[in-house]
């Protein structure tokens, strides 16, 4: 099957999901369930790795910026800075990409290789709109808070950081913090992640449900979703780079 | 009643449905038996409406599948009942959960009445008292007998059964086959039971269409297939020394 026919289909599965759910209480039950396993099972990941990078990026830029002629404060900034405009969305989806899409498409996919998708269809449920659309709208609902939550760990974890090596003072990187702050950034940041969570839903979502064959095949789905889910991110990072900030 | 007629289905080049047609009964526990890969899933599959025919058409009594809009095809859906072949039951799921879910998404139930009706369908498979358990911790004989329950929950116009009895012992075989008969002739179904295990084809098969390369090789019933003269059924049916010796004794004995 050539690219164009996997848009096709990927665009086809896409009107399905968006249909209205057969149930709305059975579809707020589920989408309880999707937060709990992709929002809230990815905090604790999300958490512990972005609070050392944003360590490691501190540490980085001090020990880069060692010079008489460039202020300490611009640590702090460098820091803030590249945990909202690139950690904080693109790098913490990249991260989810690899830990829910993998998820996602693996579950999917031994649903369908059990035949659990062919009951639901038999039942008369439209099984696309039953199982993606509240995984699309938990990741749409709960990465922002995720984000958000990744970007003040960072700049703590910077902080931290800069207290235990003594490569810069509290004082210099907050006043970093503080300089030329754009709220803009934040609402940037925000988009890109809004647009990413589609993607990491949807995209493992088909790769999962249309898998054909057995363990091997989910297998496989659940690397290809992996794989192309980070692609499509990496290329709408830099599309959407250009166009809200360019 | 189901109605078939003239079932075509391709996969690429591949025919795999050649004209196919046969009535199934009400009541009547209807078998669908053949060789691997001469047809049978497919075959319930596109009865099932998970695959699409080019030509032919399926009538539950009376209403032509093709010519149902989308709501008329999902209400027929709420209709039917079907075992799969390994079960299919949702693992995320307890088995209370996985045959109270028809009847949260169908029926306008309180909780205190679908769960009376999931106590009565799990007593009806002789599997009281397992609500809480998850598929995984169940044995293969009894996920069948969970996903049995599932099926009939909604109180079912048609059952259908891809291989019952694949990967069970011979004892939990024959208890899935008395539960598949007991239920078409309490509830008063149409069943079709898609198989290649001849223990069920002689002991419960009232009515058998035999499929071979796609095509209906022969249609009868588990009487009929003792005395039938079919090569093609006679080579697919006693290819054991085993059954052999059983018609030659049928034979002896009707002499």
């Amino acid at each position: 099957m050539n690219y164009l026919e996997h848009i096709g289909k990927y665009f086809m599965m896409l009107r399905e999901v968006f249909k209205r759910p057969q149930k709305w209480k059975i579809f707020r039950e589920t989408l309880f369930r999707e937060i709990e396993d992709l929002g809230l099972k990815s905090l604790g990941i999300i958490m512990f790795i972005s609070f050392f990078i944003g360590g490691v990026v501190a540490i980085q830029t001090a020990l880069n910026v060692d010079s008489p002629f460039i202020p300490k404060y611009l640590i702090g900034f460098a820091t803030k800075r590249t945990m909202i405009l690139e950690f904080g969305p693109t790098f913490t989806s990249i991260i989810l990409a690899g830990k829910v899409g993998s998820y996602i498409a693996s579950s999917m996919g031994t649903m369908r290789v059990t035949e659990q998708i062919d009951a639901l269809e038999v039942m008369g449920i439209n099984s696309l709109s039953y199982l993606v659309l509240p995984k699309l709208i938990a990741t749409l609902l709960f990465y922002p808070f995720l984000v958000l939550i990744a970007m003040l760990l960072g700049i703590i974890g910077g902080w931290v950081a800069g207290n235990l090596t003594g490569l810069f003072y509290t004082v210099d990187y907050i006043n970093g913090i503080q300089l030329d702050f754009n709220p803009y950034y934040i609402k940037y940041a925000l988009i890109k992640t809004v647009i990413f969570a589609f993607v990491i839903a949807t995209i493992p979502a088909y790769h999962g449900y249309y898998v054909k064959g057995g363990s091997l095949e989910v297998g496989r789905a659940s690397t290809q979703a992996v794989v192309w889910t980070s692609v499509v991110i990496i290329l709408l990072n830099y599309f959407l780079t250009q166009m809200l900030l360019g | 009643m189901i109605e078939v007629t003239n079932l075509n289905k391709s996969f690429g080049d591949a025919h795999i449905l050649k004209g196919v047609s046969a009535v199934f009964e009400k009541g009547k526990v209807n078998m669908v038996i053949g060789q691997s890969g001469s047809g049978k899933t497919v075959f319930l599959k596109c009865m099932l409406g998970l695959h699409t025919p080019e030509i032919g058409d399926i009538s539950f009594d009376g209403r032509v599948y093709s010519q149902l809009n989308i709501d008329q095809k999902r209400l027929l859906r709420t209709e039917i009942g079907m075992l799969f072949q390994g079960g299919a039951l949702f693992d995320s799921l307890t088995v209370e959960e996985n045959i109270m879910f028809p009847l949260k998404m169908f029926a306008n139930q309180n909780k205190k009445e679908m769960l009376h009706r999931v106590n009565f369908v799990l007593e009806r498979v002789n599997l009281p008292g397992l609500n809480k358990k998850f598929p995984a911790q169940l044995s293969g004989g009894m996920q069948k007998r969970v996903a049995i329950a599932r099926a009939i929950v909604m109180n079912p116009k048609y059952l259908f059964c891809d291989e019952p009895n694949s990967g069970l012992d011979p004892q939990t075989a024959t208890v899935i086959d008395n539960l598949i008969q007991e239920i078409t002739a309490e509830y008063n179904i149409v069943t079709v039971v898609n198989s290649h295990d001849m223990n069920s084809v002689m002991e419960i098969g009232e009515k058998i269409v035999f499929l071979k390369d796609g095509e209906k090789a022969w249609e009868g019933s588990n009487k009929d297939i003792f005395i039938t003269d079919n090569e093609v059924v006679v080579n697919f049916v006693y290819s054991s020394n085993l059954f052999k010796k059983v018609r030659e004794s049928y034979f002896k004995e009707s002499k």
